[in-house]
Parts: structure tokens; C-alpha cells; sequence
């Protein structure tokens, strides 16, 4: 038998569109919680296989934006499309978990891991949206079941690789160091194998070698599987760096839109962040 | 001692029992189970007080699998097992269907009637929602006291014994094989739901209900689940007491099982299976000691005989109390302390 090499074996895209075309349009969505407005007709596209970075001011809705997007805000007006499968979904209509199903996935800004449970597990609770076992052949553990409880276990080895992980493969996340559990939240996303991959402050509370590490890992998925990423962060290197295009919000406003060099000579932008 | 072992495939890795070690613990209680009832020379008393474990043992877990791994407070345990054993006990003694049909058919009626009942958990959380099963267990059993054409009312309900041929079943002897073999059932059933996307969904609701959504768990269709399947060994639990019993009342399955219930859960270790078995074990065991230590000091201390009761209730109560103090997580916990302590014995540091 030939030597296999580790890694990589399994695609992590769960996107059926060719690089470049339109993806996700969000279109004028307005966002109020009662009288207080986090968004007022934002909108924008996010294009196949690009890093599309959001910054903004703290309160600017980078995620109401987020949460919008997956289904756990509902926007007043507005619509947000998703192309994917050869379909056109109105998340705008959508519950999270189909949402999730249709092929977004998102990391949260404040960890929300299933901190009792171990890496391992964590990470293929990501894959639940494309597990079929019954729950009759689940409680048997019988073939289908097992068979496809085997086969996912060998497509989360990759992502544990991807992500130099495998050390902690079996620690419960709640025990893990802050650094480590944004690692294994990413982790989590990508076990959906999403089209589109929404990261709320991946790097937040880090400290440079960590973003650096972080940094790596967002361009391998991007660059090594084409997922589409929208990123919130607060870290000017990083987004200059990394991102194909910024957006940027400011009270619940989108105030610039473009290349990192263009956002950063923006005078609105450069207001919005120094102040007169 | 477990060192040294190698997976050499997902497989195995992925197996329940991953070790020769574990392998020979479960090996020697399944063991210990089997010879129980000739060890105690076949003593009806002591394969009692087994028979209780074993049917608290199912019901435990079922419990544990809603609220332990779940994070769905529930109340209504009593009532649920009501079901179960007035379903059972009503179609034996009724409508004659043989007993061993009626407890599958008593744990999908069980489970149906579950899920209706957590249905208020797709608005409730917490104490909220452990207050709306408190009502499921009050509707329950007022409907079981007044529903008098069916279930008899507030009068016992009385199950012929079930018989295998000529062979009647109900001895303890005889129905020790029958609640071990379906606890055994209960517990392989349970570990593998966890080790599938059922069991994580329902442990990614506990842990994380917001993530667990946008993860793609449709939470509200996974709850039900999870009160279905809980109730569904519930049902089971209640259909074996109405068997064994041969007798089944109302009063039986009061608010009491269902705090008793949870108890149960949280000395023995939420989440956890052995933890089910340990806490039922040990919430059998305890009154049963104390009630034969309360015997045996009658004569030693004749002015105190009156308070003996008393104390027995106390010390239950306190050995509760300091249990929770001293190791909040339960008997699991010490368990799994002694095993970490021998993982590495005799090298340990």
C-alpha cells in the first residue's frame, strides 16, 4: 500500500459557487430594539473565496450585522440572500439551525464552546447538520451509525491537524487556556464544513504570537479551501494583512467600503476612528 | 496500569470500553450481577433491595438523560412513571395484553406524553421550566385519581402476575433477571445516544443553547426528543414496578419520587450513567441501613425508641447535606478519582 500522507484529505468547503461570484447580499436592513437602532440600512456583498473584514467603532452593529446573518436577529426591513446548492436562501426567513444547514457557520465573540464536553466531541457537535444516523440505529450503535460516526471522526482528524490540536484532542474545553478555546471554536465552525464562515473577534484577548498563530489558520482555510470569511476584528495590522476587502460601520451605518489600502486613506473612516 | 494501549483505528478508539482495564471492571459487575442472587443464598431481602436498584436504576437514568445531560430541570419524574405503570398495569389487568408487551408499549405511551409535556420548554428555562413540569406532575396524577372509569381512581389498581408459561415471575428471584437484563439494556442504549449526534445535541442544548442553534440543532425539536427518550425509560421503570408490585396506587408516584428522583441524579453525578446506578444504590441502600440500625439500637437505648424514626429521617436528610458539601459532583466524582489515582499506580506522583 502506497504511503498516504496526513492531512488535508477531506475538503472543507461546503460552497458550490466558483470563486468570485456573489455569495451573501445583504440588502438596506434595519435593526431596532425598541427604540434604540443598531443598524439603518446596511448593505453589502460578500463575493466567494474572499476575506471580507467588518471594523467599526464599539456599538457600530458589526454584530447585530453577525447575528442578523445567522438567524438570531430578525431585521425590521430588509433582506438577506445566501447563494448556495444552486438555490437562493432568504435568511432574513430562516431559523438558525437551517441557517446553518444552508451552509453558514460563525465562531462567537465571547467563546460559546460546550465547555463540558472534550475537544473531540466539541468538534463533531460542528458536524451535526450533515450527520443522517436514525435515532433507532443511533441508540443500537448499530452499522449506518457507527460506520458514520467513523468516517466524520476521520474528517475531524483534519481539522485537528489543521489546527495543530492534537495534543488536547481529549481535555474538556472548560479546563482549556483562552487562546486554545477560540482555536477549537474555529475548529467547530469548520467541522460544518461551511460555505460561509462568519468569525465575530477571532482574535480578541490575544496576544501577538497567538494572532499571529490565528492569522495562519483563517488564510489556510481560506487560501487552502476556498471558505468564504467575514471577520469582525479590532486589530488594524491583522485586518490590513489578511482581509480582501473592508467594510466598515459606524452607527449602524456603513461608512466606507473597499480595499484595506482605500478604507485606510477614507476620511470618513479616518474620522469615524480619530474623531475631528 | 492502562498505559500502553495503542488504537491503531478509529474503531476502537471510538469504543465504550478503551482500555483491558475498563474492559475487566465492567467484565467483574456484570459478573457480580449474575451471582448476586446465589451469593445472598437466593434470600428474598437482599435480591429485593437489588430489584429496587435495578428499577431505580432505569428511572435514574432516564432522569439523568433529561436534566443531567440535558440541562432540562424536571419534576415530573413521579407522575411520568405513573404513566408508565398505570399504561402497563391497565392493559394487563384489563384488556389482558401479556406483561412483557406491555412495558415497550408503556414506554412509547410514557414517551408521548413526555414530550407533550416539555413542549413548555421551548419558552422555559431553569426553575421556570422545573415549574411547569411540577404542573405535569400535579395534572397527571389528578387525572390518574379522577379518571375513575380507567385507571380505577383512588382505589389500587390490581395487575394480575405475569406469568412465562406456568412460571409466575414476580418473585423477587425470578423478576431479578428481568429489571437487571432491561437495566443493562438502559445503559448500552444510553452510552451509545452519547456517542452520537443525538446525545451531543442534547449536551450542546445544556452547555451552550444559542451555539448549539447556530450549529444547526434544531433546539426545540431536540428538547422534545430528549424528554421523549427520557420518559420513554421512565415508562419503562413504571411498568416494571406495576409487574412486580402487582399493585399499583396513586400515591406511589407523588411529588416525593420525583424530588426522591432527583436526588438520586445529583448525589450519584449528573451526566453520567454509573453515576445513575451509584445514586440509586445509594438512595436504597441508606434508608434500608438506617432502618436496620435503628432496629438493632432499639433495645440498647429503650427511653430513645420513640425518636428512632426521627432520627433515621435526620440522619438521611444530613448525610444528603454533607454530601452535596463535600463533593458536590457526586459519587461519580469519587469514582473517578480512584480510578485517576490507579491510571498511573504503582507510579503515581
Amino acid at each position: 500500500m502506497p504511503l498516504q500522507l496526513r492531512g488535508f484529505r477531506h475538503p472543507l468547503n461546503g460552497s458550490t459557487l466558483e470563486p468570485g461570484q456573489t455569495q451573501l447580499r445583504v440588502e438596506n436592513i434595519h435593526l431596532a430594539f425598541g427604540g434604540v437602532g443598531a443598524l439603518a440600512g446596511v448593505s453589502l456583498e460578500v463575493r466567494q473565496s474572499e476575506i471580507l473584514a467588518i471594523i467599526g467603532p464599539n456599538g457600530a452593529g458589526k454584530t447585530s450585522l453577525l447575528n442578523s446573518i445567522s438567524g438570531l436577529y430578525h431585521p425590521q426591513k430588509g433582506r438577506i440572500v445566501f447563494y448556495n446548492h444552486g438555490r437562493e436562501y432568504e435568511l432574513t426567513r430562516m431559523k438558525p439551525h437551517q441557517i446553518a444547514a444552508a451552509g453558514v457557520a460563525r465562531s462567537f465573540q465571547n467563546i460559546e464552546l460546550f465547555r463540558h464536553m472534550t475537544v473531540l466531541d466539541n468538534l463533531m457537535s460542528g458536524a451535526h447538520v450533515h450527520m443522517r444516523a436514525g435515532l433507532f440505529s443511533s441508540l443500537f450503535y448499530w452499522g449506518p451509525a457507527q460506520r458514520e460516526q467513523i468516517a466524520f471522526r476521520d474528517f475531524i482528524e483534519d481539522i485537528i491537524d489543521l489546527l495543530e490540536i492534537p495534543a488536547i484532542r481529549y481535555k474538556k474545553v472548560g479546563a482549556l487556556a483562552y487562546g486554545l478555546q477560540k482555536r477549537v471554536e474555529l475548529g467547530r465552525a469548520l467541522a460544518m464544513r461551511p460555505a460561509l464562515l462568519l468569525l465575530d473577534e477571532p482574535m480578541a484577548g490575544m496576544n501577538t504570537e497567538e494572532k499571529e498563530d490565528m492569522a495562519r489558520f483563517i488564510l489556510d482555510v481560506n487560501e487552502e479551501h476556498g471558505v468564504t470569511i467575514v471577520l469582525i476584528e479590532h486589530d488594524m495590522g491583522v485586518v490590513m494583512d489578511i482581509s480582501d476587502r473592508v467594510v466598515v460601520l459606524n452607527f449602524g451605518r456603513k461608512i466606507a467600503e473597499g480595499t484595506p489600502e482605500e478604507v485606510s486613506k477614507n476620511p470618513a473612516v479616518i474620522e469615524a476612528y480619530l474623531g475631528h | 496500569m492502562i498505559s500502553g494501549t495503542f488504537h491503531t483505528s478509529y474503531r476502537s478508539d471510538m469504543a465504550l470500553r478503551r482500555t483491558w482495564l475498563e474492559r475487566l471492571r465492567l467484565g467483574l459487575f456484570i459478573a457480580f450481577v449474575l451471582a448476586f442472587p446465589f451469593l445472598v443464598g437466593k434470600k428474598p431481602y437482599p435480591i429485593f433491595l437489588m430489584n429496587q436498584i435495578g428499577i431505580a436504576t432505569i428511572g435514574a437514568i432516564g432522569l439523568n438523560i433529561l436534566v443531567g445531560y440535558t440541562g432540562q430541570i424536571s419534576l415530573g419524574q413521579g407522575a411520568f412513571m405513573a404513566v408508565g405503570a398505570y399504561t402497563a398495569g391497565i392493559l394487563t389487568a384489563r384488556f389482558g395484553v401479556p406483561w412483557w408487551l406491555t412495558i415497550p408499549i408503556a414506554a412509547l405511551v410514557t414517551a408521548a406524553i413526555g414530550a407533550v409535556f416539555g413542549i413548555p420548554s421551548l419558552r422555559l428555562k431553569g426553575l421556570y421550566l422545573a415549574i411547569a413540569t411540577l404542573a405535569a406532575q400535579e395534572i397527571i396524577i389528578w387525572v390518574v385519581t379522577h379518571w375513575e372509569a380507567v385507571t380505577g381512581g383512588v382505589d389500587a389498581l390490581v395487575v394480575p402476575p405475569p406469568m412465562l408459561g406456568s412460571l409466575r415471575m414476580n418473585t423477587d428471584f425470578r423478576f431479578y433477571w428481568i429489571i437487571w437484563a432491561l437495566a443493562g439494556v438502559t445503559a448500552l442504549l444510553t452510552a451509545n445516544l452519547f456517542r452520537t449526534r443525538y446525545g451531543r445535541a442534547f449536551i450542546a442544548i445544556r452547555d451552550q443553547d444559542i451555539a448549539a442553534e447556530v450549529m444547526g440543532v434544531n433546539v426545540f425539536a431536540y428538547k422534545l426528543l430528549a424528554f421523549a427518550v427520557s420518559s420513554f425509560f421512565v415508562g419503562v421503570t413504571g411498568a416494571l414496578i406495576a409487574h412486580y408490585r402487582g399493585i399499583v396506587t396513586w400515591e406511589r408516584f407523588t411529588i416525593d419520587v420525583s424530588v426522591l428522583y432527583l436526588a438520586m441524579i445529583i448525589i450519584g453525578g449528573l451526566g453520567s450513567i454509573s453515576g445513575s446506578l451509584f445514586g440509586a444504590a445509594f438512595m436504597t441502600l441508606l434508608p434500608a441501613l438506617l432502618t436496620n440500625l435503628g432496629r438493632s439500637l432499639r433495645g440498647v437505648f429503650p427511653a430513645m425508641d420513640e425518636f428512632i424514626p426521627y432520627l433515621q429521617q435526620a440522619s438521611f436528610g444530613l448525610v444528603i447535606i454533607l454530601f452535596l458539601i463535600l463533593e458536590p459532583e457526586g459519587l461519580k466524582k469519587i469514582w473517578d478519582d480512584i480510578k485517576n489515582y490507579f491510571a498511573l499506580w504503582p507510579f503515581s506522583y
